[in-house]
């Protein structure tokens, strides 16, 4: 995930609740059903349980369900990223939107069809309180074998009652590098021996070094390492890490295969800089989910996501993309006054 | 039978892709490609592909050698095609070349006097720092491109409407 510690804990601004919902503080973890093994969980009047297939969200408006490999895969997400930037739509239904120290959980508020009917609900609650309700319950859920971060052809399977766990994999510590991967003290480079192979459709990726000769006394400061190689052998699949760091600019880059498990509506403007490969990008209204555009991004290719529509990428061949991230503490401020553009750029 | 190749890019083959509207203006999605904005570039002019309030990436042209440049925070590059070599130099006054509340790469006019830090060479994909303090020169043997991650600066071009799918 690409944000700061800072943007999870929220800021000394004040939080934006635009429809001045209050705090629900009430939060149940259930025992372990007898028949699936699962537990169920409460966050004020939202209800979830799963059994072998699928993942059930039941709020006083109605039940939806999703596919459990779904579900997983977009709640290791939101969990992963701390609520990420923006709005985090599990599908076109259910999601989280993070105001950065507290969070709207909502059912069919970014959807049309359910706003227009009046068939939407939303709860707001502290983000960390929530976060931990959804800890608790990625970890219960994910079954031994299975890891949600991983490209499908590439894990186990979600399926079937509850059997062991997989928290090593559930649990792992995103990787954000203070100045620089490599750099003495900061962020490791990814090598065999530190438990990072190279994932097999990046085979043909070089892992040469770059050339790094400092004079004496400059070996902080004089500093390379093979980016490619780096992100070839990341284990996990749509999870920016920070890997280098200008003030608030973030380089975010990641490896990407199969699909987005997220409608991502960011709140800021986010940029996309595809360094290899290929990703097409559907692109909805953030606010109803209706088709915007569609975007095919080849080597090379540089695009700005807009901050008022949602997005998904497909990435059919697993590919190298550079998520740039804006993580400065003061745009949620300027969201909040209406000030922060939706267009990076006019022209 | 799982052979997989991946498609790097480079200055002298790249394929674009596009933004096809559905509801939408394409110009909002300021979709470019850093290849061909360096292709069309001269040399080493250091134009925005990407701007986000005041930081930018920049894409460039790498061929022969740079001007000696400059920041008031770190910067970073990436070689996305090619062999870079960047040469350091310790500044031993910095702020004698750039206002420290600055922001972006200042170019200096001639080689600064300093310490030399010594030197990388970068071939494809890999990323060095352009630490706060010193002063740095690209130089290449062969055309290839460079991103550097930055802030909006003197030295940075803008050339949407040349580069940008409208």
């Amino acid at each position: 995930m690409a944000m700061k510690e800072s943007a999870f804990a929220g800021t000394d601004e004040e939080i934006s609740n635009p429809r001045g919902l209050p705090i629900n503080g009430t939060y149940a973890i259930n025992p372990a059903d007898n028949i699936t093994g699962y537990k169920s969980f409460q966050a004020g009047s939202f209800k979830f349980h799963r059994d072998e297939y699928f993942c059930y969200v039941t709020t006083p408006t109605g039940v939806h369900t999703m596919p459990a490999d779904a579900f997983l895969r977009a709640l290791m997400r939101d969990v992963a990223w701390g609520f990420f930037y923006g709005t985090v739509n599990f599908d076109q239904v259910f999601g989280t939107t993070n105001y950065y120290g507290e969070v709207d959980m909502f059912m069919g508020a970014t959807n049309e069809a359910y706003t227009s009917a009046g068939r939407d609900f939303v709860e707001r609650f502290k983000a960390d309180k929530l976060m931990d309700v959804f800890k608790q319950m990625v970890s219960d859920w994910t079954n031994e074998g299975y890891d949600p971060f991983a490209a499908p052809m590439e894990t186990g399977v979600p399926w079937g009652v509850k059997n062991g766990d997989n928290d090593e994999a559930v649990s792992r510590e995103r990787v954000t590098a203070r100045r620089m991967v490599g750099l003495p003290g900061d962020t490791p480079v990814r090598t065999d021996t530190n438990g990072y192979p190279v994932n097999r459709m990046f085979a043909d990726v070089p892992q040469d070094r770059p050339e790094v000769h400092p004079e004496p006394g400059f070996e902080h400061e004089v500093s390379a390492y093979n980016l490619f190689g780096y992100l070839s052998r990341s284990d996990v699949t749509w999870n920016p890490s920070v890997c280098s760091v200008v003030k608030d600019s973030l380089f975010c880059p990641t490896s990407e295969e199969y699909i987005l498990p997220v409608e991502h509506g960011n709140d800021r403007c986010e940029w996309f800089i595809q360094l290899t490969d290929e990703i097409t990008w559907n692109v909805k209204d953030g606010a109803t989910g209706r088709p915007r555009a569609v975007i095919n991004m080849k080597a090379g290719d540089c695009c700005c996501m807009p901050a008022d529509i949602r997005h998904q990428g497909f990435s059919a061949k697993r590919s190298m993309l550079l998520v740039w991230e804006n993580g400065s503490p003061k745009i949620p401020e300027l969201i909040r006054q209406g000030l922060a553009p939706d267009v990076a750029v006019e022209f | 039978m799982g052979q997989y190749t991946t498609d790097f890019g480079s200055i002298h083959s790249y394929k674009k892709g596009g933004v096809t509207a559905i509801d939408d203006d394409p110009k909002r999605y300021v979709f470019s490609n850093m290849f061909e904005v360096a292709a069309k570039s001269a040399p080493y002019e250091r134009v925005a592909v990407a701007k986000n309030f005041e930081y930018v990436i920049e894409s460039a042209k790498a061929e022969g050698e740079s001007p000696w440049y400059t920041a008031a925070h770190d910067e970073f590059v990436i070689s996305m095609d090619g062999k870079v070599r960047v040469d350091f130099i310790k500044l031993p006054d910095p702020d004698a070349l750039v206002d420290p509340e600055s922001e972006g790469a200042v170019k200096i006019d001639s080689k600064p006097e300093g310490a030399n830090m010594g030197y990388v060479v970068l071939g494809r994909g890999h990323m060095a720092m352009l630490p706060v303090g010193a002063a740095y020169k690209f130089s290449a043997a062969e055309t290839c491109t460079i991103l550097i991650q930055s802030i909006d600066g003197a030295v940075t071009q803008h050339k949407w409407a040349q580069f940008c799918q409208k």
